[in-house]
């Protein structure tokens, strides 16, 4: 039976949708469209009236859709170290012309469909049928796909025009990531991560475009001093200041202030929903909120954001007095996953979840994009505060924040082989999630963006061995 | 009342192994097969042990599978399979009532257990990397040309100190190597590897906190290198036992006399 999805999903899934198709457009017509990091001020971008797109979402949403490795190993055949972040190589490689494209017949411009691929067939009463050539379940012809080969726009575009110049065009995967307009301008802030600027910085040469760069130091203290505020204050100056010779028009307030006031109530629609997770059983799984990752990230500054984050609330506030739930199992702990999830390896990390009753309930972007401010300064100390960026004292407080209020059992940490950043400090976090909230946490090695460094076997003993500790803990309390 | 028997099963990486027991009290046969998961080894291990009882399967009140290749025993051989992160917590407080900190190393994998009141609150896995792990001591004997059972006696009788990389398996087997090209003596680097092994594994130890007793398991607690290095490095006592490599399959004995009794 096909899942319901609620209005508010929906609502989420078109913002991005136009978003995407903005671009597009905007880029046809000749117009600017830029490339930036998921926490860089996009208010300040919004007051141009610029479209914008996120490298970050996009390298996931390639990742999720199987073309990780293929993108990856393109980025490493261009010099970039297998070493670096998945969604850097993704991304880089994305920049140079590469993609991933559908190989096809140039007799006939027919796809060439790999028999590998597809679900199998099933007869009326839901039996798998047999191929009796082989002995090997036959394959649906509806769910099969071409062969994949990585084509490079540069390439395409020396090629005369003509039919097979199209062709080749059309041949690149049609998923939306595959489709982002080359940018025009970077817009980069390393309150990610330090990765980020190095990839900027390359984007910005290979493609021989201005980058505007914010940088927020790494921050020791749990406050955001008013020196670290006037630092970037200074900076977002300078940024309005690039902007406006880069589009040639004036930095308008007004523009600004909504793009700021639609910011803040997309922050606290987003809050709104994580919260729903406190609930117990909880309305939705947590990996949803990976999903409504794209929204927060790429169009918070826009009202249908904000708008379709209230409708979500509004679901769920239903599904709450109905005692409905979208989690496709009985909910019988609740973890918090704390990283990044291994996109092209989803259904291999559910798996386990599903079949030990293990639902998400925390995660730690809720506080990270759940931020309000009120002015230019605020949001400079707003922009000082990223996973990465903040110290461990703060780290830990956000995450066991979330983990009281959400009612964990236990943690699950993904030791990200492209993030070392975040990878880096969950030793201890994990040691002080233990101590502090009572509750067993297990890792396992994987990666976001680069399917080579996840194993199945080693993740789902992991799994077993944390849901067999939160039993041991439930009895020791009920005893 | 009759005597309750139940069967742990232990499939390993590189060996399969069994336990019955009775009422979840007394061990009435073990067996030990040198092959692993995706081998016959499993199949061999469970007849080795049922004819060293004198028993027949169908005695068995519930058999419970443990280890990397527990899942395959799930068709029809095992009535339950739990993680051997469980079933070594479970073995060592048999073992040792008073435990605390378990660290097992096994052959592609080092686990460090926390235990409160018989039970498995919280646990450490080594990463990808086969540093650290038995696996690591197999490639380090071949490269030396000695076996890997020898390993204890001969590192004992190292007169002078030599460092051996903990991070990773490759780096440490060109360090071997080089040291062997330079005429070092064969017990030293020896004890070189107990201590980078020590090393590595004190690093996971310490990430949930070592409270004693310290307990190790595995196939590699018989090498008495390791554990003196461990002892060492980790600054306090480590208990081992003779059963110490049945320990994954003793767990799971006891396990499934729990769930044998909660059946009932
Ligand atoms: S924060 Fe981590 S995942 Fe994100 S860009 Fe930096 S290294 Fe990559």
């Amino acid at each position: 039976m096909a899942k319901q999805v609620s209005p508010g999903v929906l609502a989420l899934r078109k913002v991005v949708d136009d978003v995407h198709k903005e671009a597009r457009e905007a880029k046809a017509r000749g117009e600017l469209v830029g490339w930036s990091s998921s926490k860089f001020p996009c208010e300040l971008a919004a007051a141009f009236d610029l479209n914008v797109m996120y490298p970050e979402n996009q390298a996931a949403g390639i990742a999720a859709n199987r073309y990780g490795e293929m993108m990856c190993q393109a980025a490493e055949d261009l010099g970039y170290d297998n070493d670096i972040c998945g969604y850097a190589r993704i991304s880089l490689a994305y920049a140079a012309g590469v993609r991933v494209s559908r190989k096809y017949d140039p007799e006939t411009g027919e796809y060439i469909i790999d028999p590998s691929t597809g679900k199998p067939l099933k007869d009326a009463d839901g039996n798998v049928i047999i191929d009796e050539a082989t002995g090997k379940p036959k394959k649906d012809p509806k769910t099969q796909t071409p062969y994949l080969q990585l084509d490079n726009i540069h390439d395409i575009e020396a090629l005369p025009d003509g039919p097979e110049k199209e062709r080749r065009w059309e041949a690149i995967s049609p998923i939306r990531q595959m489709r982002i307009p080359q940018p025009d301008f970077v817009l980069c802030c390393n309150n990610i991560c330090n990765c980020m600027t190095k990839w900027y910085e390359n984007i910005a040469r290979m493609c021989n475009i201005p980058l505007i760069m914010v940088d927020i130091p790494y921050n020791n203290d749990v406050h955001v001093a008013d020196e670290n505020v006037k630092y970037v204050r200074a900076q977002f100056d300078q940024a309005i200041k690039q902007l406006e010779e880069l589009t040639g028009k004036k930095f308008d307030e007004k523009k600004f202030e909504h793009a700021c006031a639609n910011a803040n109530r997309t922050a606290k629609a987003w809050l709104k929903v994580c919260d729903y997770l406190q609930y117990k059983p909880a309305p939705y799984s947590g990996f949803d909120l990976f999903n409504h990752m794209a929204d927060v990230v790429t169009a918070r500054a826009r009202v249908e954001t904000a708008e379709a984050f209230e409708l979500l609330a509004k679901d769920l506030e239903e599904a709450v007095q109905k005692g409905e739930t979208t989690t496709p199992f009985p909910e019988k702990y609740r973890v918090m996953f704390e990283g990044i999830p291994c996109w092209p390896k989803l259904p291999a990390l559910f798996k386990p979840l599903k079949a030990n009753g293990v639902n998400v309930t925390a995660v730690v972007y809720a506080p990270a994009f759940g931020f309000v401010y009120d002015g230019l300064d605020e949001m400079a100390r707003a922009y000082y505060k990223a996973p990465n960026s903040v110290c461990i004292e703060q780290g830990v407080d956000w995450r066991e924040g979330i983990c009281r209020d959400n009612k964990v059992d236990g943690v699950l940490v993904h030791y990200n082989r492209s993030c070392k950043p975040w990878s880096g400090y969950m030793a201890e976090m994990q040691r002080r999630f233990t101590e502090d909230l009572g509750v067993p946490c297990a890792g396992f090695d994987g990666d976001q963006a680069d399917p080579r460094n996840f194993n199945a076997a080693q993740y789902e003993t992991r799994v077993q061995g944390l849901v067999e500790a939160m039993e041991a803990n439930k009895q020791a309390k009920e005893a | 009342m009759s005597d309750i028997f139940t069967l742990g099963i232990d499939v390993g990486s590189t060996a399969s192994k069994c336990i019955i027991m009775r009422n979840g009290e007394e061990i009435v046969a073990k067996s030990l097969i040198d092959v692993g998961a995706g081998t016959s080894g499993p199949q061999r291990a469970i007849e080795a042990v049922l004819e060293d009882a004198g028993m027949k399967k169908e005695d068995m009140a519930y058999t419970l599978a443990t280890g990397y290749g527990r899942t395959s025993l799930m068709d029809g051989i095992a009535d339950k399979q739990m993680s051997e992160l469980s079933c070594h917590a479970k073995g060592a407080s048999f073992l040792f009532p008073n435990v605390h900190t378990v660290i097992d190393i096994g052959g592609q994998d080092v686990k460090v257990l926390h235990i409160d009141n018989g039970a498995m609150t919280n646990f450490q896995m080594n990463d990808k990397c086969a540093a650290g792990t038995g696996r690591f001591l197999d490639v380090m004997a071949r490269v030396l040309e000695v076996k890997v059972e020898d390993l204890g006696r001969l590192g004992a009788m190292s007169k002078k100190k030599v460092g051996i990389s903990s991070t990773c398996t490759v780096f440490a087997e060109s360090e071997v190597i080089s040291q062997l090209s330079m005429g070092t003596d064969k017990c030293d680097i020896i004890d070189g590897i107990h201590r980078s092994v020590a090393h590595r594994v004190t690093g996971l130890a310490h990430r949930i906190g070592v409270v004693p007793d310290v307990v190790m398991t595995g196939g590699v607690a018989q090498n008495t290198g390791v554990v003196k290095a461990l002892q060492e490095e980790l600054g306090c006592p480590i208990k081992t036992s003779p059963l110490t490599q049945y320990n994954g399959a003793l767990g799971a004995a006891l396990l499934a006399w729990q769930a044998a009794s909660r059946r009932r």
